[in-house]
């Protein structure tokens, strides 16, 4: 079954139709638990599609069908960490990764009374991120990982079926992006929610991704897809594998037969 | 600075290079705690002595140690105008916060209302409150009434423009991180705009606290007959000069007082915008 289902969306930036047209027939389908990652020329449209997706922006044309449900709204069973952590600065780190417990239906009006179970819940998934130790901290006391890593945890806390990842390690150096690598693998392994990971990174797409999507330069839509049969779980090595090799070296054409099509 | 980078490199393996730093920082913290003490009394001696070395009458500009005198004998009467003036500052110092904060989140809140109010506001915000008060006292008589009005009316807009201006200036992102989990406006102004706005909003009491004491005052040697701007119009008018000056003395103190308290205020509740360092450090370098 289809849990996330994007049928022929096109999406025009502003408002007199004069905008930036950042989507064009743009078809997507993900089933229940998949980990698919979409990977693209820069300026593709890939963050607009996480936008479409979660409901932020409202398609231009097209249907959005999430879980079974038309997306008119902001949907409340999605996690969403962005390549840049956006923490609030005046809250600690557990404080920010309760957050979507304040706002999201049941959790909000269940918190009050069962705050000790939350508040284990949030310490074991930091624990988890290897952030143990740092729940008091604020987030300017984090490194930029450390942050991405407790962005990461906020995106989970309220269980969501749906995962969006938005370039979130892009701005880490490569040791650390790897080891959140891991770290979102084994989220996904004990979670199975559905995860869309939007990235420019090849290596990345190939290594986490059971499914990877090339869009195609704006206005973006989906060129080429390919499966990623490697075993899981899987390490770090095998991106160095032939297999990987062979299917990063596949996409990297894709994007460059796209980046020549669009010049 | 210029001699200590030699020292640090001579015995660099054996010794962390923050450590020759640390005394002339500690010196200068110590220093920081008393230099306004200190600027104060310079203040008093040099006055003191500009007045006896120019021999200046003390109905033209008193000396201090006269100004401490009079206050001295009139220490009652000074008190009980002090307090009047004080409650009269407060209450509406305490409106304007209110006012300002829930109009600011309005106005900030929604780029419609903002630019449909703004130059309104601003509009209304260039008339001299001098001007409005024999307004006030022709609508509420003379008393305690205009004055109240009149520390409201000017020290409201700076809260008022500060809390829009924290509200609206939210980063997008943060907002969208509210917005993927379903929240509706007003949680995203409860959770991410009023918050950021902390900071903004306790800038403008500092500045609102002494403009609030300015309106008070300014409307009490107009139109009351208590308060500490009586008081001062009274003693010039006998020329008791030394007293009226014991007056303006007397409102420094509170305005200094109440600066104090938002300031504790602040730090309590914003330490996060400061990144923890102590307040007074950051203008320094």
């Amino acid at each position: 079954m289809n849990f996330v289902d994007l049928d022929r969306v096109s999406l025009r930036y502003g408002e007199d139709g004069d905008g930036t047209l950042a989507l064009q027939g743009t078809t997507l389908r993900v089933t229940s638990g998949e980990f698919v990652a979409v990977v693209g020329p820069s300026g593709c449209g890939k963050s607009t599609l996480m936008k479409v997706v979660t409901g932020l922006w409202p398609p231009t044309a097209g249907t959005v069908i999430v879980s079974g449900r038309e997306v008119t709204a902001p949907l409340s069973i999605v996690g969403m960490a962005f390549q840049n952590p956006t923490l609030l600065p005046w809250r600690t780190t557990l404080d920010n990764v309760m957050l979507p417990l304040e706002i999201v239906s049941p959790h909000c009006s269940r918190l009050r009374k069962e705050r000790a179970a939350y508040v284990a819940k949030a310490r074991d998934l930091l624990a988890l991120v290897g952030l143990k130790g740092f729940e008091d901290h604020f987030p300017w006391q984090l490194s930029g990982g450390m942050q991405q890593r407790a962005s990461l945890c906020r995106a989970l806390i309220h269980d969501p079926s749906l995962l969006m990842l938005d370039e979130p390690f892009a701005a880490l150096d490569m040791f650390t992006r790897e080891e959140l690598w891991l770290a979102v693998q084994d989220l996904w392994l004990a979670r199975a929610p559905t995860v869309i990971l939007v990235t420019h990174d090849l290596r990345e797409a190939v290594f986490l991704a059971d499914r990877v999507l090339v869009m195609s330069a704006r206005p973006g839509r989906i060129i080429a897809e390919r499966a990623v049969d490697l075993p899981r779980p899987r390490r770090l090595e095998m991106t160095y594998e032939p297999l990987s090799v062979a299917l990063v070296q596949e996409l990297r054409e894709h994007i460059s037969a796209a980046r020549a099509a669009a010049a | 600075m210029s001699g200590k980078p030699d020292m640090v490199a001579s015995d660099a393996l054996d010794a962390p290079p923050a450590r020759p730093r640390k005394r002339p920082l500690l010196r200068r913290k110590a220093l920081r705690r008393v230099l306004p003490w200190i600027v104060i009394v310079a203040i008093f001696v040099l006055w003191e002595f500009v007045v006896r070395a120019f021999a200046i009458e003390q109905f033209v500009l008193p000396a201090p140690s006269a100004v401490f005198a009079a206050g001295w004998e009139w220490r009652w009467p000074i008190l009980e105008n002090s307090w009047q003036t004080f409650m009269t500052t407060v209450v509406g110092f305490g409106f304007a916060v209110i006012f300002g904060l829930v109009a600011g989140v309005v106005i900030g809140s929604s780029t419609l209302v903002y630019d449909g109010f703004y130059p309104a506001l601003v509009g209304f915000n260039s008339i001299p409150k001098v001007a409005v008060i024999p307004i006030l006292v022709i609508w509420f008589g003379i008393g305690t009434v205009p004055a109240i009005i009149t520390a409201f009316l000017i020290s409201f807009f700076p809260i008022l423009v500060n809390v829009a201006a924290g509200i609206a200036t939210v980063e997008p992102e943060l907002k969208d991180v509210l917005r993927a989990l379903g929240a509706r406006r007003w949680q995203v102004i409860q959770k991410v705009g009023l918050p950021r706005s902390m900071p903004y909003f306790f800038a403008s009491l500092k500045v609102a606290i002494t403009f609030a004491f300015v309106g008070s005052i300014v409307a009490e040697t107009v139109a009351a007959n208590k308060g500490i701007g009586n008081l001062m119009l009274v003693a010039s008018s006998r020329f008791e000069v030394p007293l009226a000056f014991a007056g303006l003395l007397m409102t420094s103190i509170m305005g200094i007082g109440m600066y104090l308290v938002a300031t504790f205020v602040e730090r309590r509740t914003t330490g996060w915008a400061t990144r923890g360092v102590d307040m007074a450090v950051t203008p320094g370098t």
